[in-house]
């Protein structure tokens, strides 16, 4: 099977869908002269043409709203923010318009779009820049958010995202463009809504998303050499969450430990533990540890960047402090 | 007011019973305490028991059908008392417990679920420690009042028949975890059931902490062979004096008839109260040295074997000892046993000797430490001054768990039993 980045995923998926339905375009800044600001749209233009790979002026409102009007026609766009840090500025036209179109037209107009870019942080690109979003998205009824970890799950995941009659929020990782992972060169799809069991064990579940997913097995391979072996739930999809992924992981193992990249107020975590307290109560050995960023604006200093977000030594102590090893 | 009657758990390990025969009729009488039905345990055949006066209204199991524990088998209620809503609950609740993912419900349909009844009423009092003049209220775990578990936890112990203030928890402030329910479903001791047919009392035993070349040695023994590291101590004694004590005690008359393996029970017991190392449980993180001995015997019935056990056999005369082994013996053929009676052996023995077995090797009976094999009397020749002589000898095998118990620490419980084998009158002191 081939080995290729996440960023070639992405980019498979892209040509693939815009072949197979000419309704489908992609807008956003830099995607197509500049071939996109990550060069996840390389030679898209070449192919599809100005009409369907649309350069767009520095406007994010405004072109979030040309993208929902597209697709109140028929259209089916693709919408690129260079970052989801930029996209706050057009998030009236995510949560007010596309997530609410469908239920205030009665039906009427389905809004077939994906709203699409790097999200959470890099390095040092300071607190504006490096914000984990998929917990404000998730939090609204009407879309559908999705964190793929690997290329793999990237393309299948965009794909289905592209083909889905909602409005789907797709929140990628910078720092996973240059990961590489086995895609298999015929066509697939994954069902938005499903985790995947990336990881077996018994003793324990790390239940996590987006680029955790990758930390959450590096965590795992070093638990394993201590002969800790856990469950590494990736939810792949926000919202919908699948809540019998994580029930039948937590059952089997009586501990959990939610790995979230954002902050610990109001985050994903939250949600996943409350699933687990309601659904596993009676499975429960030890009380849910969360792990997450640290409840500060992201610092810009390297050693302190370090000590704010997720890392392997907190994913590890956390599983020990479950199972009550330490 | 109704009395519902439920499948009990009559055993510790029971999940299901099987309801032989009802004693009684719909429409008779019965008092609390009164046996209504027999059911069939995954031991025994134990008498269900009525927890209320009233008339057996209802009968809501078949003869010959199992139902699981907790499950509500019949009704006892006053003659005019309207009792439909209990039985169409208890259809309801039983097809909901066949559906493999029903879950526990909670409720008055299904009654928090039924740890092992009391003994009968009819039972003689629980046998104690002569010494035990202390109240016999059962010892908490050190918990104080309110006991901290967590979910799984409470579940497991529900689940398994457990009272969770017998249980010492391990966790953050003394929270009881999976791990300690495991830990004590692995003990079947009267203290970890709610059966208080023989309440601990505190100073019955003493946990010894592992140090830290016991628990290295546990654990590369382990690794070395399977989770009990066992080895084996093979002894011959001479049985010579045992033989005549007890064809002197026969010429006295029947009533003092004793068999050699009462003898070897009584001494073996009078050992171990001197070796608390072997008189032991092994509870993974520490080592329960028990200051009573109970001593379970292997028996064989049809339906497999089963180890009764004389409760502080070391306490009780070669007579008694006789006595209880031949009725526990019999009733454990007739699958009579009460759970109370196999359960909490500190020690156990094994005798094949009357297969004509001369020496082999028993499984310890987890988490005991140790178990003794007795093989068949037999006449040896040995050499005497400048001839030879014919002597009555044994030969016995301990099985150890070398996570426990040492080489040396075997032989000299071996040592000791040497001597009060070989020396019988020992026994009488």
């Amino acid at each position: 099977m081939p080995v290729i980045t996440y960023r070639d995923a992405l980019n498979q998926a892209l040509s693939e869908e815009m072949h197979r339905d000419d309704r489908v375009f992609l807008m956003g800044e830099e995607v197509a002269v500049y071939q996109g600001a990550y060069k996840v749209s390389k030679g898209l233009l070449q192919e599809f043409g100005e009409m369907r790979v649309v350069d767009t002026p520095i406007t994010e409102l405004g072109f979030a709203g040309v993208g929902v009007g597209a697709a109140m026609v028929g259209l089916r766009p693709i919408i690129e923010f260079m970052t989801w840090n930029f996209a706050v500025l057009a998030l009236d036209q995510v949560l007010n318009s596309a997530a609410k179109l469908l239920y205030m037209s009665g039906g009427q107009f389905n809004i077939p779009i994906v709203f699409r870019g790097p999200n959470g942080a890099a390095l040092q690109l300071s607190a504006q820049h490096s914000q984990a979003f998929e917990s404000w998205l998730a939090y609204v009824p009407g879309i559908k958010v999705v964190t793929p970890g690997t290329p793999y799950d990237a393309k299948g995941l965009l794909k289905s995202a592209i083909r889905d009659d909602n409005p789907v929020c797709f929140l990628e990782g910078e720092m996973l463009y240059n990961t590489k992972g086995e895609v298999p060169e015929e066509e697939y799809l994954i069902p938005l809504g499903k985790a995947d069991l990336k990881r077996e064990g018994e003793h324990c579940s790390i239940i996590t998303n987006g680029k955790m997913a990758l930390l959450a097995m590096q965590a795992a391979d070093q638990l394993a050499k201590d002969g800790i072996n856990v469950d590494v739930v990736d939810l792949r999809t926000v919202r919908p969450m699948d809540v019998d992924a994580i029930k039948t992981s937590v059952e089997k193992t009586n501990r959990a430990v939610v790995l979230e990249e954002g902050w610990e107020i109001c985050g994903i975590g939250t949600q996943v533990v409350d699933y687990i307290q309601r659904e596993c109560f009676d499975h429960l050995d030890a009380p849910v540890i969360r792990i997450h960023q640290a409840d500060v604006p992201m610092p810009y200093a390297k050693n302190l960047e370090r000590a704010a977000k997720p890392d392997i030594p907190k994913t590890i102590a956390a599983v020990r402090k479950v199972m009550y090893l330490d | 007011m109704a009395t519902k009657v439920f499948m009990e758990a009559l055993s510790p390990t029971m999940e299901e019973g099987r309801l032989v025969k009802w004693l009684k009729n719909e429409g008779d009488a019965v008092k609390t305490g009164e046996p209504i039905a027999e059911v069939e345990t995954d031991k025994a055949i134990m008498e269900l028991v009525a927890r209320g006066d009233g008339i057996l209204r209802k009968r809501l199991v078949n003869e010959g059908d199992s139902r699981p524990v907790g499950d509500l088998v019949g009704v006892i209620a006053g003659a005019d008392e309207n009792i439909d809503a209990l039985v169409a609950g208890a259809a309801s609740a039983s097809a909901k417990a066949s559906e493999p993912t029903a879950k526990p419900q909670p409720g008055a349909q299904t009654p928090t679920p039924v740890a092992a009844p009391p003994a009968a009423p009819s039972a003689p009092p629980p046998v104690r420690a002569p010494a035990a003049a202390a109240p016999p209220a059962p010892v908490a775990g050190g918990n104080g009042g309110q006991v901290r578990s967590s979910p799984l936890a409470r579940r497991l112990a529900s689940d398994r028949g457990l009272d969770l203030t017998q249980v010492q928890g391990t966790g953050p402030g003394g929270r009881i975890i999976k791990r300690d329910i495991e830990s004590v479903a692995a003990v079947p001791a009267a203290a970890a059931r709610i059966v208080p047919a023989r309440p601990t009392i505190a100073g019955d035993f003493e946990d010894v902490a592992l140090t830290q070349i016991r628990k290295t040695i546990a654990k590369r023994l382990s690794e070395s062979i399977g989770p009990i590291p066992t080895f084996y101590l093979t002894a011959e004694f001479d049985l010579e004096r045992v033989t005549e004590m007890r064809a002197a005690m026969l010429e006295l008359g029947d009533e003092y008839k004793v068999s050699i393996n009462d003898i070897l029970m009584k001494a073996v017991a009078t050992a171990l109260a001197e070796h608390p190392e072997v008189n032991a449980h092994w509870l993974g993180d520490r080592i329960r040295m028990h200051r009573r001995v109970h001593l379970g015997m292997a028996v064989a019935t049809a339906d497999g074997l089963i180890v009764p056990v004389i409760f502080d056999a070391d306490q009780k005369r070669m007579s008694e000892i006789s006595r209880e082994a031949r009725e526990l013996a019999k009733r454990a053929r007739e699958r009579k046993l009460k759970p109370e009676e196999y359960t909490g052996s500190t020690f156990s023995i094994s005798n094949l000797g009357m297969f004509g077995i001369d020496q082999f090797t028993a499984i310890i009976n987890p988490p005991e430490v140790a178990i003794l094999a007795i093989g068949a009397a037999h006449d040896v020749v040995v050499p005497q001054d400048d001839g030879f002589v014919s002597r009555k000898r044994v030969r016995v095998t301990m099985s150890c768990d070398h996570r426990a118990v040492d080489g040396a620490v075997g032989a000299a419980f071996l040592q000791t039993l040497r001597r009060l084998v070989e020396n019988p009158l020992m026994l009488v002191y």
